[in-house]
């Protein structure tokens, strides 16, 4: 018990979308909780070959309230004896294919028509196998499966109910092996709770509802390492994801017993927390399209990731030329992605809510799974050895402007910067047929003002105001954008007196800038330029890693050293900057002080979406109302 | 005259009948031809047709009713043979009697229709609840001839020390009504004019004979619990012992607890080594342990510590009731009472005659 309660607590505090609800005619069906930062107390009803309802109050204290003996054991024997079918998948196949009202009497059977005398619909049940005593005729094995799949799942759902009223629960999360995903079985178990509790008890399942007792073990186990004062994330290489397909679709797949199912997690080397700027952490979804929920967005980007394969292939390959087995690897790689691209195609909620950010990640594990944890090294090293040559010719045409102008002209430069995103196909594209293309050129091809979203009379307005007091910038791509976009904005920030948080990534991602890396380009940057040199040796210029290895940002998980800084400075400012981390995340994000978030749209389907086009500029600069 | 009350439930109809023993010279004189037969043929007999049955035990003699001296005869036979119950009344002409039967039960609805087209006869339809509770403040109020209604066990685990003994039913309020028929409500009873249904459950008594009729080929209810009573259910079940080894201590689960009802069915062996008698109990401990488990449950959230379990089920199920008895106080440590009622499921017949006389 304690090991289950142990594994539960870390599931729901590791993994994002652990949790979700099962609505059976929504589309979609699945709906995913984002973690409450607070999880306790909850109800846990755990369901193996009995059925043992727990009440969690914190991570120490729970308590054994009651329990069933009718559970899966029940469904599996009887379902045995019944119908001779030997395997519990099998069992839940035939009840899939079920009509139970042939079997189990309804009160309709008792009233005659749909009379509700009780205050009950006739199509209830009102006997489960009532009508089997009538034993003048054989019945199928699909019925009795189905009714006998209801019968159970009706008794759970009410007991969970009557021990969540007795303990003023609301939220009642099923684990064990039981329930497998297996459509039929959350949505009677759900239509049950949603029944005995007229609607005020939800009924939550767990995508890794199997293996809460074993990670509680390995828990226990690792006591002395203190697990629990690291952050997990799911290895979406290493997992496989919720195979929830009704049984129609993949019946093979259900059949299988010699394949399992796997769950990978990471361990993370540094623990995440939430930044303390967001407006209210308990309701931060970072995504800002749930593909999960937006078919025509879904079919787009899986089509977009598994055309630009080959490219990433290509260039994983590139980047390990002294690598013999670089090719072998870099195609199991392709295979391996492919693969979950198709999963994904078929069950999109297999890892939790499908967005881009996932897809992008997923990309990302796969990579590292096949060793290539970072196929643009050589590229970010040569693009960031040019843009430093051209960093102070690029400061001294900005000095010589004036105020006014400066300040456009450095907006400019962050946004012409973030053009030069190897992720983006559109770019990559131009990057590779024309090797010339540089920063002034981008800048030129920037849409002109009023740009797709543009507050920048507002920001310019606050600038001549008083400095801020600290800014926290988060950093997209190495190059360019970091070294004549980046730097001269925060070089013009410290200038004004304002502090600075460069946040980069803690691992690589794409052509992203890592924390690593930021140091070494500081440093270069403060040989040739007495502002930065002088801001980094007064501490007023700080270097920090966001904790996160993805393209996009998730605030609810960021370094916790990244959090104490932002605290400690008082940073009132927050500048996002980039695709992946302002426009696919974050876009929606309410935070506590001023923010500002950039990016250049480098995808002509999403630019369209947003009611633009290609290399559409987003300016959003925002203040929390008051 | 006459004086029926009809209880049409899901698999048993339940027939009261008030036989006037009182009837003047001059009344026997103006009675009906059809009124007498009906009279002679339900006191002469103790069987009808092949599946009628009256419970003789369960005669309530020299009632007081309306003003009335009689008798209350208990009858019972299956829903299914509903149609030869409607056909009989055609042939005996009820209908020229103009009286009004008054039913309950979800038959009484389903089979309005049929009544008045086959038997030209008049429904008048009860709400089942109502009747229910009004049929058993009742029969309490007047007894068992002489004897108390209701009555509880001592001692329900020890076969040999158990005893039925009666209880005095003096503070009815609040009640929690259990009644165990096809499928099961359980009520909250605050007064006689104020009860609300606060839950069911579909695993009854018509899953109970229905499943063992499934696994062991049994035909009657009787013979169900006939093989029950010779059979081991912890052949077919697991229990806590078989997977602890013991007791659970941390949570306080006795070896002896059922953790995983047929759970030992799981195993081909094991399948092939029980008895269809062992089938046959296991089926009567999960369905009789589930229905003690949520009238717990429903006690507690309810605040109700006295648990009356009435319906057909419990008909010649010591068994049952004893494991109810038992169980109800084993997990509630002794803070819930389990009681039981000498006319289990014909409450709701008695109180659709109440009905037709209109007594309160």
């Amino acid at each position: 018990m304690t090991c289950l309660i142990k594994g539960c607590n870390f599931v729901l505090k590791n993994i994002p979308h652990e949790a979700f609800a099962y609505q059976k005619d929504s589309d979609p069906e699945f709906r995913f909780q984002t973690n409450h930062p607070n999880i306790f107390p909850y109800l846990l009803v755990n369901i193996g070959s009995g059925v043992s309802i727990v009440k969690v109050e914190t991570e120490d204290r729970f308590e054994w309230i009651g329990g069933s003996s009718i559970g899966g054991g029940t469904f599996w024997g009887l379902g045995a004896l019944l119908t001779k079918t030997k395997k519990f998948d099998e069992l839940l196949h035939l009840a899939s294919k079920g009509q139970h009202r042939n079997v189990d009497m309804l009160v309709q059977d008792i009233y005659g028509g749909a009379h509700q005398t009780l205050g009950l619909g006739g199509s209830l049940i009102a006997s489960s196998f009532g009508k089997s005593a009538m034993a003048d005729r054989e019945f199928s094995k699909e019925d009795m499966a189905k009714s006998l799949l209801h019968m159970i799942s009706n008794d759970i759902g009410q007991l969970a109910c009557l021990y969540a009223r007795l303990h003023a629960l609301d939220r009642v999360y099923f684990g064990g092996f039981f329930i497998r995903g297996h459509p039929v079985t959350m949505r009677t178990i759900t239509y049950s709770i949603n029944f005995f509790s007229k609607g005020e008890v939800q009924a939550l399942f767990l995508r890794h509802e199997g293996y809460l007792g074993a990670i509680g073990a390995f828990l226990k186990g690792a006591e002395q390492d203190n697990p629990n004062q690291y952050s997990w994330g799911e290895n979406y290489a290493g997992s496989s994801g919720l195979m929830s397909s009704s049984p129609e679709l993949c019946p093979t797949q259900r059949a299988r017993s010699g394949t399992f199912d796997l769950l990978e997690m990471d361990r993370l080397e540094r623990p995440l927390v939430n930044l303390p700027l967001l407006l209210d952490p308990s309701s931060y979804v970072p995504d800002t399209v749930d593909l999960t929920d937006d078919a025509p967005a879904r079919k787009y980007w899986l089509t977009c990731f598994e055309e630009a394969l080959d490219g990433v292939v290509k260039r994983a390959v590139a980047s390990q030329p002294g690598s013999a087995d670089a090719a072998e690897r870099a195609e199991k790689f392709r295979q391996k992605y492919w693969g979950k691209l198709q999963t994904l195609r078929h069950q999109p909620f297999a890892y939790g809510t499908l967005t881009v950010r996932s897809l992008l990640d997923t990309r990302e594990h796969c990579l590292n799974e096949f060793n290539f944890p970072d196929p643009y090294s050589k590229v970010k090293q040569k693009e960031n050895g040019v843009a430093l040559k051209c960093f102070p010719r690029v400061i001294r045409c900005l000095d010589a402007l004036g105020w006014e102008e400066r300040q456009l002209a450095l907006v400019k430069g962050l946004l012409a910067g973030n053009v030069f995103d190897w992720g983006a196909k559109a770019v990559s594209d131009v990057l590779e047929s024309d090797p010339q293309f540089g920063f002034e050129e981008a800048k030129t091809k920037l849409q002109e003002r009023p740009w797709l979203v543009d507050s920048y009379s507002k920001w310019l307005q606050r600038l001549k105001g008083p400095p801020h007091k600290c800014a926290l910038i988060f950093a997209d791509n190495s190059g360019v954008d970091v070294i004549l976009g980046v730097f001269p904005f925060v070089r013009e920030l410290l200038s004004r007196g304002t502090e600075v948080i460069l946040a980069c990534n803690s691992g690589p991602a794409l052509n992203d800038v890592t924390y690593c890396e930021s140091l070494i380009v500081a440093e270069r940057i403060a040989a040739m330029d007495p502002v930065v040199h002088s801001a980094l040796r007064e501490e007023r210029l700080l270097l920090t890693q966001t904790g996160s290895s993805s393209p996009c940002l998730d605030l609810s998980r960021l370094d916790k050293g990244l959090a104490v800084l932002v605290r400690e400075r008082g940073a009132d400012l927050v500048v996002i900057e980039g695709m992946g981390r302002a426009v696919h995340t974050n876009y929606h994000a309410a935070l506590r002080c001023e923010s500002l978030k950039l990016a250049v749209i480098k995808n002509s389907w999403l630019a369209e979406r947003l009611g633009g086009r290609l290399f559409s500029v987003i300016f959003k600069y925002e203040v929390p109302a008051e | 005259f006459p004086w029926f009350g009809l209880d049409i439930g899901g698999t048993l109809v339940k027939l009261v009948y008030f036989e006037p023993k009182d009837i003047t010279a001059e009344e026997e004189e103006e009675e009906v031809e059809s009124l007498k037969s009906i009279r002679k043929y339900l006191t002469s007999n103790v069987a009808y047709g092949s599946t009628g049955i009256r419970d003789v035990h369960l005669e309530l003699k020299n009632l007081t009713l309306c003003g009335r001296k009689g008798n209350l005869h208990f009858i019972r036979f299956p829903t299914h043979d509903m149609p030869a119950f409607i056909q009989m009344g055609r042939d005996k002409n009820f209908s020229s009697l103009h009286t009004v039967f008054c039913a309950t039960g979800g038959g009484a609805y389903k089979f309005e229709k049929d009544f008045l087209t086959i038997g030209d006869l008049q429904l008048c339809k009860l709400d089942e609840l109502d009747c229910l509770v009004k049929g058993i403040l009742y029969i309490d109020s007047v007894g068992f001839n002489g004897r108390s209604q209701c009555y509880y066990f001592e001692n329900p685990a020890d076969a040999e020390k158990c005893q039925k003994l009666p209880f005095d039913l003096k503070n009815p309020y609040p009640l929690l009504l259990v009644n165990i028929g096809s499928g099961v409500s359980i009520l909250a009873v605050y007064s006689k004019d104020n009860y609300k249904r606060v839950t069911g459950t579909s695993l009854g008594g018509g899953t109970f004979f229905g499943l063992c009729c499934l696994l062991t080929g049994c035909t009657t209810f009787e013979e169900a619990l006939e093989m029950a009573s010779r059979g081991d259910s912890t052949k077919v079940d697991k229990l806590v012992r078989d997977i602890y080894g013991g007791d659970y201590e941390r949570f306080g689960l006795p070896g002896w607890a059922v953790a995983s009802s047929f759970g030992n069915m799981m195993s081909k062996e094991k399948r092939e080594a029980v008895s269809k008698e062992d089938l046959a109990r296991a089926t009567l401990i999960t369905i009789t342990n589930n229905i003690g488990s949520i009238a717990r449950m429903c006690a507690l959230n309810e605040n109700i510590n006295q648990v009356v379990f009435v319906g057909n089920f419990l008909r010649i199920n010591t068994i049952a009731m004893r494991l109810l008895a038992y169980a109800l106080d084993y997990w509630s440590k002794g803070q819930l009472k389990a009681l039981f009622s000498e006319h289990e499921g014909y409450f709701g017949a008695v109180g659709a005659l109440l009905e037709l006389l209109k007594i309160p």
